[in-house]
């Protein structure tokens, strides 16, 4: 479970939190003049990254406040967290080096191996 | 009697105990396990799928065939391992999977008929006909599975407990006490946790002779460490405590079994806590297992783990038998014969399968004029229901001996208990040399020490932990521990040798068990190579190795070595399976915690719960709410309740308890133009003491809810919610303000649970406010319909809308929770004389129903615009935006033939409709398509007939014409109609 450093609360338990999707997705300030492909990406298109996504969570059951997060989805390791409208930090990658050759990023341990 | 000196058992302490229907006697600090052992009983049960005797192995939570039935009733608990089982007074086990008794079984002919039972022997079989499967079925579940599990609710108590420390040390033997005493000079909180109940891992195995720490026995150093531990507040030790899972951040679960010496004695005590503990650093100390080594018919009882057998000498003070033979790859097991000897006890002989003997350990033995079989190997063993001889043969050689033995004592090297390092994310390498997956690569603050490090020696483990141990800690060393390290004499060590198979030739004729609880054979690895089987994940599937409760503990590593030597890959291209939580089983009751039965969820109830409990009324669930869901009078039915409650609200008066609508407070310069973005229609006009009722999209155009909202000021409104939507509702209304609109100044407040809100609904209504506030004239000039007004009853104050969700006269009167019951209940005393009649949440469906009004989620289900609800008078045509506007321009939203909302009427006027069913043409084809369904269906006692509501392709459109609702047994023919059923032309509502 993750421990998440909420900027108005300090680091508390995942469980008083929710996430709210991918972060940095503005509401267009002028719909009508956008077309349906355009509506659409803002609507439903969503990046499903193995690796750094940044994330809105809410603090949900404590301050009730939005915020932002960068999480390697792969590990689950937190590398920043910044209030709304902030702009992301810039986050090193984080990835695992492998000792089997296997993916970098992947479950469990290395049941795959490196295929020559 | 006890050997002296043994390190668990307290011999003044007698206990009895029952193990199948017998009284055995053990002493406090037995295990079941040794006190089983200690009377002599080796056969436990019978294996899982060829019935096969088995009997106690190991010490430890490794056990794959000591696991008992424990306790009778309520009480029972299946699959206990008995080396787990602290013994108390009175303790009832029973062996499992055995019938009609462990020592003749019945199910044992399945060992007879075990050519016919391969792997996947199931899997095989069971498939054709398919039809058939249900039949199996039956006869597999039955013959499957090993203990019973408990047909009464669990009596004992169970309780969640959150701890944080600086350093958790998991393990307490000779490296996790070490490490606790550099954590703890160091002022650190710290937390031991040891899964037995007594300090000291391997120590407890240990004789008091050999591997001195500063010249002291391993007892001795524990007893001199554990006083000083104890004596400080930093530290805190807890034992009988198996911690099960590692996860993110150093968040780790252990569970405590509390007073396991008590027995059922403690039903109204908590039995287990789990320990939720987030740690800064986590110090591995788990120790590792010893491995079986797989010959034919090595699964006898009498055939234990040679560690474990020390462990039962050193540790419980029992001798397990008179000729006692030890079979070995590498040097440890030698241990257990110096162990005996210092017992005064002789060993027949040591089989070794290796050639040359270069260890201090074995040469020690061979000065004692212990017979050592070098280069040989065990054939075979013989003895039904418990050991009597073993048949050893040369490698390479043809000459068969047999020894007798009672007692055969076998090690194939060690497996690290790498476990919970791997739950942790870390990466394992193979180490060739004593085949042992050790911890490679950390991904959180873990460290991994002593011999789950791979760590075997004790002069090494010393040394190691205290060098890792204080850099992981970013310790001075010199100041560490007041100068005083700890060290110890070396022992050489002889190489391991590799024995997995070690009579390969005759593998498709024996049975070599691999894995003892799920009765897995070498044989049934090879015959899931040679089918194609090549991943070791798969292979462990299909012949079901490593995956029974014991996850394996002491064969999955054999399985690996058996397939490296089947299929000729070094076993580090193998790879391993994955060590999954929990690292042994855990009880339900434990991780329910207190969340059980009225815990289990919170249960909302409203200020008036009380009356509508004295008054009969059965409830309905709404989201967390109870609701009332009818009132039956005198055995009354359903039908004949919501009839009555629905035609008494028309004709004269009903009473709602409408407290679990959701209300939010808006306060704010900015709330107009808020509501602006956030409903679909105009706010900005709305008069102060008027009401407007509102539909809510998402972004995509769907509704998501309804409601009315009242302006109570300049810069204060009340939104109403749905029940079931109230908190996601505020969420969303928050987030668009938080994140998109931080420049406008709202401000929300949830006040559901500050106001009660009383429904007086019908023709009558009007008279029960007029007594209630006398001062107000509540005429259709003074007080219209979607109006408010903030009043006072018997001094306090109320806010009262005209509003409606009936079509009738309605007045909402909202007032403090703590004065809502007192209102309720004079608005029925005054309103007696009109038959004022409570009604439910189904007569209030009904009558929703009957005049055409939406209930968000019931004829809205997240892909119905306003325009499919033919509310286009709703959604503002002038807003530049609001959410969910452009949506409705999208070429999906905006097509003709969307399903929209219209009343449906059966032609048959006596048929009330499912809900959900489907709706097709009158002439239609095979594959039908259907055009709509149906969302809402009553029978309305106003009407004296059935309503429907229902979805329709492009329905609004079609009014008049026929449509067919088919059901299993008749097609039932309906008319599209307008939803509205009753006063279309408002004369009700308005009058």
């Amino acid at each position: 479970m993750l421990l998440i450093n909420c900027p108005y609360c300090g680091e508390r338990e995942q469980e008083e939190f929710s996430c709210g999707g991918e972060a940095h997705i503005e509401r267009p300030k002028n719909p009508p003049d956008l077309n349906d492909d355009q509506w659409a990406d803002y609507l439903f298109l969503r990046q499903n990254i193995k690796g750094l996504q940044y994330e809105r969570w809410n603090h949900s059951f404590g301050c009730r406040q939005w915020f932002n997060v960068a999480r390697n989805t792969a590990t689950d390791e937190i590398l920043a967290v910044y209030k709304m409208g902030e702009k992301p930090p810039v986050v090193e990658s984080n990835d695992p080096i492998t000792p089997c050759g296997e993916p970098a990023i992947g479950s469990g341990n290395f049941s795959t191996s490196k295929k020559s | 009697m006890r050997l002296q000196n043994n390190k668990n058992i307290d011999q003044t302490k007698k206990i009895s105990f029952f193990f199948d229907g017998k009284k055995y006697y053990g002493y406090e600090g037995d295990t079941l396990a040794s006190a089983l052992l200690y009377n002599g009983v080796h056969l436990i049960g019978r294996s899982f799928k060829y019935h096969r005797p088995r009997g106690i192995i190991s010490a430890g939570c490794e056990e794959p065939n000591g696991i008992v039935q424990l306790e009778l009733n309520e009480f029972t608990e299946p699959n206990r391992r008995a080396t787990e089982v602290i013994l108390y007074q009175g303790l009832i086990a029973k062996s499992q999977n055995r019938w009609p008794s462990v020592k003749f079984d019945f199910g044992a002919i399945n060992d007879l008929l075990a050519p016919f039972f391969p792997a996947g022997f199931y899997y095989k079989t069971f498939m054709w006909p398919p039809k058939f499967w249900k039949t199996y079925e039956h006869f597999i579940r039955h013959a499957a599975g090993l203990g019973n599990s408990p047909k009464k609710d669990d009596p004992h108590k169970y309780e969640h407990y959150h701890y944080h420390c600086d350093t958790l040390i998991v393990g307490s033997g000779i490296s996790g006490l070490y490490a606790a005493k550099i954590a703890a000079t160091q002022n650190l909180k710290v937390l031991l946790i040891e899964q037995e109940n007594q300090i000291g891992g391997s120590i407890l195995s240990s004789n008091n002779y050999d591997n001195k720490i500063n010249g002291k026995s391993q007892s001795e150093w524990k007893a001199k460490i554990l006083d000083e531990l104890n004596k400080l507040n930093n530290v805190k030790i807890v034992t009988n405590t198996i911690l099960f899972a590692y996860m993110h951040y150093n968040y780790l679960l252990a569970i405590q079994d509390l007073q396991p010496n008590k027995g059922t004695d403690k039903k109204n005590l908590i039995r287990q806590v789990v320990w939720k503990i987030r740690a800064k650093k986590v110090i591995l100390a788990t120790g590792s297992i010893e491995r079986p080594l797989t010959f034919n018919n090595n699964d006898r009882p009498g055939i234990m783990l040679a560690n474990s057998v020390s462990k039962y000498l050193n540790g419980y003070g029992i001798n397990l038998g008179k000729k006692i033979v030890i079979f070995t790859n590498n040097d440890s097991a030698y241990q257990t014969a110096i162990d005996f000897h210092y017992r005064n006890i002789n060993i027949v002989a040591v089989v070794d399968v290796r050639n040359n003997l270069e260890g201090e350990l074995p040469l020690k033995v061979k000065n004692l004029g212990i017979k050592i079989y070098t280069s040989s190997i065990i054939l075979d063993t013989s003895g039904r229901n418990k050991i009597k001889s073993v048949h050893i043969k040369k490698i390479n050689q043809n000459n068969v001996k047999i020894l007798n033995c009672d007692l055969l004592c076998m090690s194939g090297g060690w497996s690290p208990t790498v476990h919970l390092f791997t739950q942790s994310r870390g990466k394992l390498r193979f180490r060739e040399e004593d085949s042992c997956f050790v911890p490679h690569q950390t991904f959180q603050d873990t460290l991994s020490i002593g011999s789950c490090n791979g760590v075997f020696d004790l002069k090494s483990i010393l040394n190691e932990t205290f060098n890792s141990v204080n850099n992981f800690l970013n310790t001075n060393e010199k100041e560490s521990l007041n100068g005083e390290i700890f060290d110890s004499e070396v022992t050489n060590t002889g190489k391991q040798k590799n024995a997995w198979l070690v009579d390969k030739e005759n593998i498709s004729k024996s049975k070599m068990f691999v894995d003892f609880q799920n009765d897995v054979t070498a044989k049934d690895i090879k015959i899931a190579l040679s089918e194609g089987f090549q991943s070791i994940e798969h292979v462990k599937r299909y012949t079901t190795n490593g995956m029974a409760t014991d996850q394996g503990k002491t064969s999955n590593v054999n399985a690996l070595g058996i397939i490296s030597e089947l299929s000729g890959k070094d076993i580090s291209s193998l790879g391993t399976t994955t060590f999954r939580l929990p690292y042994t089983p855990v009880t339900f009751g434990a991780l329910a915690g207190r969340f059980v039965k009225e815990f289990f969820d919170i249960e909302r109830t409203t200020p008036i719960h009380s009356w509508h409990i004295n008054n009969n009324a059965l409830f309905e669930d709404v989201g967390q709410w109870k609701r009332p869901w009818y009132y039956p009078i005198n055995n009354e039915k359903m039908d004949d309740a919501v009839n009555r409650e629905v035609k008494a609200t028309r004709d004269s008066l009903g009473i709602l308890d409408a407290s679990t609508l959701g209300k939010i407070d808006l306060k704010g310069r900015d709330v107009s133009e808020f509501l602006n973005r956030v409903y679909t229609n105009a706010w900005s006009k709305l008069a102060i003491g008027k009401c407007r009722y509102g539909v809510m999209l998402g972004d995509d155009g769907m509704v998501i809810d309804d409601g009315v909202t009242t302006r109570l000021g300049e810069h204060h409104y009340l939104m109403t919610t749905t029940t079931g939507n109230a908190a996601s509702v505020m969420s969303k209304l928050e987030d668009w303000l938080q994140t998109e609109w931080p420049e406008l100044e709202v401000y929300l407040t949830s006040v559901t649970e500050q106001f009660g809100t009383i429904s007086l609904n019908g023709p009558n209504s009007r008279k029960i406010v007029e007594s209630l506030f006398p001062d107000q004239n509540f005429n259709n000039e003074n007080f219209p319909h979607m109006s408010f007004k903030e009043l006072n009853t018997d001094g306090v104050p109320c806010r009262v809308m005209r509003i409606s969700f009936t079509g009738e006269i309605c007045y909402e009167i909202n007032i403090p929770s703590s004065y809502t019951l007192s209102l309720w209940n004079k608005c029925i005393s005054l309103g007696e004389s009109y038959n004022i009649t409570p009604y439910g949440t189904e007569a209030m469906h009904v009558l929703r129903a009957e005049k055409g009004y939406i209930i968000v989620g019931q004829e809205t289900d997240g892909s119905v615009t306003p325009i499919d609800l033919d509310m286009n008078w709703i959604v503002s045509k002038k807003k530049y935006d609001f959410i969910g506007k452009r949506a409705l321009t999208r070429s999906d939203t905006a097509k003709e033939d969307r399903k929209q909302l219209v009343g449906i009427l059966t032609v048959d006027p006596s048929i009330v409709l499912e809900e959900g069913a489907h709706l097709v043409e009158v002439e239609t084809s095979i594959p039908m398509p259907m055009v709509g369904h149906i969302t809402s269906s009553y029978y309305s006692p106003n009407l004296g007939r059935s309503i429907a509501l229902g979805l329709v392709k492009n329905g609004i459109k079609k009014k008049g014409t026929k449509l067919i609702v088919p059901t299993n047994n008749k097609s039932i023919e309906v008319e599209i109609t307008s939803p509205v059923f009753i006063d279309p032309e408002n004369e009700r509502l308005l009058a």
